[in-house]
């Protein structure tokens, strides 16, 4: 397991080196400096401001600066936030977005395994048809939709929650992003774990423990579930860069002020170090989740045995 | 799956054709028989055969015709339609849909029709869908043959690639590029094309390495056919069920990414629009003008409903194991 996971952790660099070069290169392509701006700066004191932040050195003594720093979490100054560096906002923004995002994880976990083994064991019944239904509506209606309409709803016209703001986390403020950050995937994984479920009550040794007269819900708590969790699993590592991009819009919408907004908000402002610094964290953070799911799914198998 | 049918019955069109179970699945296909005519008239089969299959569901059917008429409305709509794309009617600002003004849906804050604005945009989001669907697939489609075909240690390098891409926040970085090269479309068509090509590489390797074994293949290189016959003539033909499968589910896939995208404000520059932007402007304006977030976000929803159910439709059609 060690062995392993420090093997995939050393298959991770070449993923990040391949992230971060492309973004540092992308960036320092890009039209135009980040000191353009509306007002001409003289020659000399551009010339000192770009010496400040080592923007006159040659591009790969740059490239490699950047590195160094980054090795060191350091992320570089931004470039619109004056006197914050990109580490500092990442430190403000991140606490925020992994509460919402945790709890959407969560929500969508809770939410949708139940009502995938539910329309799985009533197959073909009513309830199974409403499921898959909203399940179906779930998929195809983008978060960018359903968030405003959730916004509009129950924080304008009935007023029960507010429409928007952080308010430093209160609960109030959660419930409406939360689930507009989930009802995506809660339907994803309802349908992947129904698919899952109704293939592992087909097979053979669910007969058998049924043919020697385990109670039905013996069969399903302690031979169908655990089998029918590994799709889901696997499913798992795709869901939470899905939330992760999603808590994007999210964020936006309804005003949180997490890496999300952050990272929107720099790419307008065409904040180029804090832009590529959320990409650099999110890819680090995508990374990480992938490894994680994948050991979360070693522990669920056990005919996956990563010893070598 | 009750009228289970070999793929030859596809010639006979009865529909009604009794069950003939005699085909096991994993051997389905019939343009790979090295029988002489093979070539054009068995391929023709395969589509007929899925297309019968396709017509019994009737969700993929619905789902279909109102593509079409989405896809129709977009393109024709324009021209039918009174006003132009960023005309502004000076009497209508934020005014509800209603027959008397000829607004059928109402106009925005800048007293454009909605209606109107809704089909250009659906204009773009469908372009968008296309193009990049398209460029995914072309390089999806020769990277993964050549890579299954090849095999080898080419192969190992190229799925290696793959996979590094894969773990890559791609999202993220089709932002970045986005911000670092400003709003452009065809940026946009190459950016996702780009993006989605991953799983058609996959797919189509598996496809091109499983076929690769069989025997008609065998078949086909003792007769002395040449390499690139086999490609075109067999490895395609055999490999293009679930490429088209995987094409219908990244079209709605791609055209959610399009509408992040300017729903971020990142898509399509004005005066172009698109329903992702659209649906950006309407949250705006939700709460006094309603109908500027539901009218685009109902076409957006609608659309992609539908291409969820027809790619459902059609794995069914095509999927051999489904028969």
């Amino acid at each position: 397991m060690l062995t392993y996971t420090l093997k995939r952790l050393l298959q991770a660099i070449p993923t990040m080196l391949v992230v971060i070069t492309l973004s540092f290169f992308l960036m320092r392509v890009a039209p135009g400096g980040p000191f353009d701006g509306e007002r001409q700066l003289p020659p000399e004191i551009e010339a000192n401001l770009k010496a400040a932040y080592h923007l006159d050195e040659p591009l790969p003594m740059q490239y490699l600066r950047y590195m160094g720093n980054l090795l060191q979490g350091d992320f570089g100054p931004s470039f619109k936030y004056k006197d914050f560096s990109v580490t500092e906002l990442i430190a403000q923004g991140f606490p925020v977005s992994l509460e919402i995002g945790g709890l959407a994880i969560l929500l969508a976990l809770l939410l949708g395994l139940p009502l995938g083994i539910i329309a799985a064991l009533r197959r073909n019944s009513g309830v199974d048809y409403a499921v898959m239904g909203v399940a179906l509506a779930g998929i195809a209606v983008p978060n960018f939709v359903i968030a405003p309409i959730l916004a509009l709803v129950f924080g304008v016209l009935l007023a029960w929650l507010p429409a928007g703001g952080w308010n430093g986390g209160a609960l109030p403020n959660l419930v409406l992003p939360v689930i507009a950050l989930s009802i995506q995937q809660i339907a994803y994984i309802a349908r992947m774990m129904r698919a899952s479920m109704i293939e592992v009550l087909g097979s053979h040794y669910i007969r058998t423990a049924r043919a020697k007269g385990l109670s039905e819900r013996q069969v399903i708590w302690r031979h169908a579930i655990r089998p029918a969790l590994l799709p889901v699993t696997s499913y798992l590592g795709p869901a939470i860069a899905g939330i992760i991009t999603g808590s994007v819009v999210i964020e936006q919408i309804f005003g949180i002020p997490g890496i999300g907004r952050y990272f929107v908000q720099g790419a307008l402002n065409r904040d180029y170090t804090l832009v590529m610094g959320t990409v650099v964290f999110y890819g680090a953070l995508i990374v990480l989740m992938n490894l994680l799911v994948d050991l979360l799914y070693s522990a669920l198998d056990p005919q996956i045995r990563y010893d070598d | 799956m009750t009228t289970d049918t070999t793929p030859y019955s596809g010639h006979n069109m009865s529909g009604g054709a009794p069950p003939a179970g005699g085909t096991p699945p994993g051997s389905p296909s019939p343009p790979t028989e090295p029988d002489p005519e093979a070539g054009a008239v068995a391929g023709e089969s395969l589509g007929r055969d899925a297309w019968r299959r396709l017509r019994q569901n009737r969700a993929a059917m619905v789902s279909l015709v109102l593509l079409i008429a989405i896809a129709a409305a977009c393109l024709i709509g324009p021209y039918l339609l009174p006003w132009g794309l960023a005309e502004v009617d000076w009497s209508a600002f934020n005014a509800a849909p209603s027959l008397e003004s000829g607004h059928l849906l109402g106009t925005d804050a800048n007293g454009r029709d909605l209606l109107t604005r809704t089909l250009y945009g659906g204009r773009v989001s469908l372009s968008v869908a296309l193009v990049a669907s398209f460029v995914s697939l072309v390089i999806g489609v020769l990277y993964g043959a050549i890579s299954g075909y090849v095999g080898g240690r080419l192969d190992g390098y190229m799925m290696r690639f793959v996979d590094i891409m894969y773990s890559l926040p791609f999202m993220f970085l089709v932002i970045l590029l986005m911000v670092v090269f400003g709003r452009n479309i065809f940026l946009i068509y190459a950016a996702i094309g780009a993006v989605e090509w991953l799983d058609m590489a996959r797919i189509v390797r598996g496809q091109t390495l499983a076929l690769k074994q069989r025997e008609f293949i065998e078949a086909a290189h003792a007769l002395g056919v040449r390499d690139r016959k086999i490609v075109t003539r067999h490895l395609i033909p055999n490999a293009i069920g679930p490429v088209i499968v995987y094409v219908t589910l990244t079209v709605p896939k791609v055209i959610l990414l399009e509408s992040f995208l300017s729903f971020l404000g990142l898509g399509v520059q004005e005066p172009l629009t698109s329903w992702g932007v659209l649906i950006s402007e309407g949250t705006d304006m939700m709460q006094s003008a309603p109908w500027l977030l539901l009218v685009p976000s109902l076409f957006l929803a609608t659309t992609l409903f539908c291409l969820n159910f027809l790619g459902d439709g059609l794995r069914d059609a095509l999927d051999p194991k489904t028969r």
